[in-house]
């Protein structure tokens, strides 16, 4: 094969791997980019209902109720200003406690409710999800310009 | 007084990696071989003191000097002995000494063993390591230094964290750091080429087994770590594409695509330019993925923010060092006069269709990772790319490069023939084509994603077969002799390939048939599973050395013949006050049987527990370990040490003309 039609065609591969690289990654990106809200952006109705998506904040202390079956979970996640009612099934991580960070992923019901797929709390008994830390940080930012 | 003995010993380790990289590049630029004979010496030098310092950490771990704060920090009086010792590298500072140690150790071995090399080139490369060694001395030493003294000292410390007290944790580092940074001396190599204009095919030959070691410690550590997260993280996952894990994978697959690549520059002395590319880019995303696992960046950008100095370091370390070698590629890389054609179906087409999706899956796997780091540094939201988005992208880019790695090896250089390729796999591909149908309901049901892992996994295992049966034909003598004569390179390449196929099953087996369930189990009642029985026996209270414990027994039983009674664990360590869990697994070549305690949920002794049935899960170790051996033995190959001989008979001659 000549030089050129080799040349020609080793850029029609590349460029055919990228296009359909990129069109993969593009229709991936789409449906799979999970958003994070705060409790505050929840209670404004920013977040979507038909979609998963992950709040974080703060196990309010009190809020646990485990219910008859052993495994599902009632909770409270606050950011200090509002909060989500929050239910999950399964054995939650080792460093999930009220009063410490946590981040969720789910969907949330017509009711208000948020039902949890999975939970996060980072392994580290200091360590807040940075998620967390920052709904929290946000929430405070604003309560203090309300109070100015 | 031991540890001002190692930061001295830091220090003097410092100005040998300054007089190992100076020295040497001027004298090979002025052609000055006073000059360029430092570079060894200097270099072994470097490493004696690094690893002086590193001995002066690891004594002041295993002899409880709390007075260190790295120690105070990272360890504590009753933690066992080993974890004393393997905590010198569990902190931050002590990973980035271990980075340098290991750095320094590469060093040396290429000064030991490139007596056959030009004296310019090993200048070079010595000098290049020397400066990746000095950028990184110099962060230990202004940023991250592991003997800073704690006034007044600890009376005890706060202990190793618990996640990092595991086997799979101690190796996983050392083993990861020595593909990472091994990666520098291929990096060395490419630079050494462009400064010296001389981009041969000798070039590939000097740089390929180095590059092949490197990736195997990769491999073996990015395994481990896998391993480790499997077993300690009480999740049963093997792999979550966590933007960690990403940080090691990129540099893996960059690798993998340098190795190919590199077979044909030194093959046929074709793409060249991409080669040398590779290199820099394989090195490059190492130390892209030491700056996002070291720089805090990614539990939060903003405490990279706000603690700017580390990450700022290597933030601008990272941009010098792709910076300067981009200038210096853009610079030289035109000059590059490129080997052989070759026809569109050849092992050069192929390897290269290979490196194409190879450097795709890169990109995708990059921009996943980057991008939420993105967005939230320029304070666009949020967001997280998860596991479903990698596997959407991953696996269907792979997939063709997966088949291809079946015809590849089977194919001539320069022109292959495509009718003959066909021939020789038709048989390999009808089997596999009906393994794909077949297989599947031998398990349980048809899935597609888990036909298309048997039909690759067959496909790749009989080309493998196919490409020894041709081997073995052609020439005289026995079977055995044929075998015997078969290379070592050879050998290496189609275990490694054969590695990938029985890795490919595992993963499509335990991805779409493993089995899991959260249940309440109260004592003496049982739970079924994929067959098996269950059977929770309470758990009890027990000191370990550094913990308190809760240890649950479940008998396991398979239609009423007890098959193992494991004792899962739920810990409490003292120090830090951290909660573990600690899994209990049931092992065997076709499956995993794990159990996971959760919590106490009544005064009755009932807990919650998580079963798992993992079919097939060891395939997935016993595949990388066999990519891993591969990986070694193609390195060791004759072909490499040949030219050493070669090389040294001119010289040898030259000698003795000398002399008469």
């Amino acid at each position: 094969m000549k030089s050129r039609h080799k040349k020609l065609a080793l850029i029609v591969l590349v460029l055919a791997a990228l296009g359909i690289a990129a069109a993969l990654v593009l229709n991936a990106f789409q449906s799979n980019l999970v958003f994070f809200f705060s409790p505050t952006q929840v209670a404004n109705g920013e977040a979507p209902t038909g979609r998963a998506f992950r709040i974080g904040g703060l196990v309010e202390a009190g809020s646990i109720q485990r219910q008859p079956d052993g495994l599902s979970v009632h909770f409270v996640v606050t950011d200090t200003a509002r909060t989500i009612p929050v239910i999950y099934t399964g054995i939650l991580p080792d460093l999930f406690k009220e009063g410490k960070g946590v981040v969720a992923e789910g969907r949330l019901g017509g009711d208000g409710v948020f039902t949890a797929t999975q939970v996060l709390a980072k392994h580290d008994e200091n360590y807040m999800p940075p998620e967390a830390a920052h709904a929290v940080e946000q929430a405070q930012k604003a309560q203090q310009t309300v109070v100015e | 007084m031991i540890p001002e003995l190692g930061h001295f010993a830091l220090i003097l380790g410092l100005l040998l990696a300054l007089t190992q990289s100076v020295l040497p590049l001027v004298g090979a630029q002025r052609g000055n071989r006073t000059l360029m004979a430092v570079a060894r010496p200097a270099a072994q030098g470097q490493f004696v003191f690094v690893a002086l310092a590193f001995g002066c950490l690891a004594w002041s771990f295993l002899a409880n000097d709390f007075s260190v704060l790295n120690v105070a920090r990272n360890s504590y009086s009753r933690l066992p002995e080993v974890y004393r010792l393997t905590a010198t590298w569990g902190s931050h500072e002590g990973s980035m000494l271990l980075w340098v140690l290991i750095l320094a150790f590469w060093s040396t071995a290429v000064a030991v063993f490139s007596r056959h090399l030009p004296e310019d080139m090993v200048a070079r490369v010595l000098g290049i390591m020397g400066l990746v060694s000095v950028g990184f001395l110099a962060f230990l030493l202004t940023t991250s230094n592991p003997f800073t003294r704690l006034v007044p000292a600890a009376p005890d410390g706060s202990d190793l964290n618990p996640l990092l007290q595991d086997w799979g944790m101690i190796l996983h580092p050392p083993m990861l750091y020595m593909g990472y940074v091994g990666f520098a001396v291929a990096f060395a190599f490419a630079i050494a080429a462009l400064l010296s204009g001389k981009l041969d095919a000798a070039w590939a030959r000097w740089s390929r087994p180095w590059t092949t070691v490197a990736w195997a410690f990769l491999t073996m550590g990015i395994v481990l770590g896998s391993w480790w997260a499997y077993r300690e993280l009480g999740w049963g996952g093997w792999w979550f594409w966590d933007p960690t894990e990403n940080a090691s994978f990129m540099p893996w697959i960059a690798g993998t695509a340098l190795i190919h690549s590199l077979a044909v520059t030194e093959k046929r002395g074709a793409f060249k330019a991409w080669t040398v590319l590779l290199a820099l880019l394989t090195f490059s995303l190492s130390l892209l993925g030491t700056f996002l696992v070291r720089s805090g960046v990614l539990s939060s950008v903003h405490a990279f923010a706000t603690d700017p100095a580390r990450g700022a370091f290597i933030l601008g370390f990272l941009a010098v060092v792709i910076g300067g070698s981009l200038v210096l590629y853009a610079w030289r890389a035109p000059k590059m006069i490129t080997g052989g054609g070759f026809s569109w179906f050849s092992r050069e087409s192929l390897l290269l269709a290979n490196n194409v999706i190879l450097v795709a899956a890169l990109g995708a796997v990059l921009l996943g990772t980057l991008y939420p780091l993105f967005m939230d540094a320029m304070g666009l939201g949020k967001i997280s790319v998860g596991p479903p988005y990698f596997n959407a992208v991953f696996v269907p880019l792979m997939a063709p490069a997966l088949f291809l790695m079946g015809v590849g090896p089977l194919v001539r250089w320069k022109e292959g023939s495509l009718p003959d390729a066909f021939t020789r796999l038709k048989w390999a591909l009808a089997v596999a084509v009906v393994a794909a149908l077949l297989l599947p309901l031998t398990v349980d049901g048809f899935k597609p994603w888990a036909s298309l892992g048997f039909f690759l996994a067959a496909w790749i295992t009989l080309a493998v077969a196919a490409a020894f049966r041709d081997r073995l034909r052609h020439g005289s003598g026995s079977t055995g002799q044929k075998l015997r004569s078969v290379p070592r390179g050879f050998w290496g390449m189609q275990l490694a390939h054969f590695g990938v196929a029985v890795g490919i099953a595992g993963i499509a087996v335990v991805a779409n048939y493993q089995s899991e369930r959260d249940v309440r189990m109260d004592v003496g009642s049982y739970a079924e599973l994929a067959g098996y029985t269950f059977t929770f026996r309470g758990a009890v209270e027990y000191d370990g050395p550094n913990y308190r414990a809760a240890r649950g027994t479940v008998e396991v039983s398979r239609n009423g013949a007890s098959i193992v009674t494991l004792h899962p664990e739920k810990r409490l360590y003292n120090a830090s006050g951290m909660a573990m869990t600690e899994a209990s697994v049931h092992p065997n070549l076709f499956r995993d049987i794990y159990v996971a305690m959760g919590e106490q949920l009544d005064e009755q002794g009932a807990w919650s527990v998580r079963l798992f049935h993992k079919p097939l899960i060891n395939w997935l170790w016993l595949g990388a370990a066999f990519m891993v051996v591969g990986g070694f033995l193609a390195a060791s190959d004759r072909r490499y040490r040949i030219a050493l001989r070669r090389s040294e008979v001119p010289r040898g001659l030259a000698a003795q003309g000398a002399a008469a």
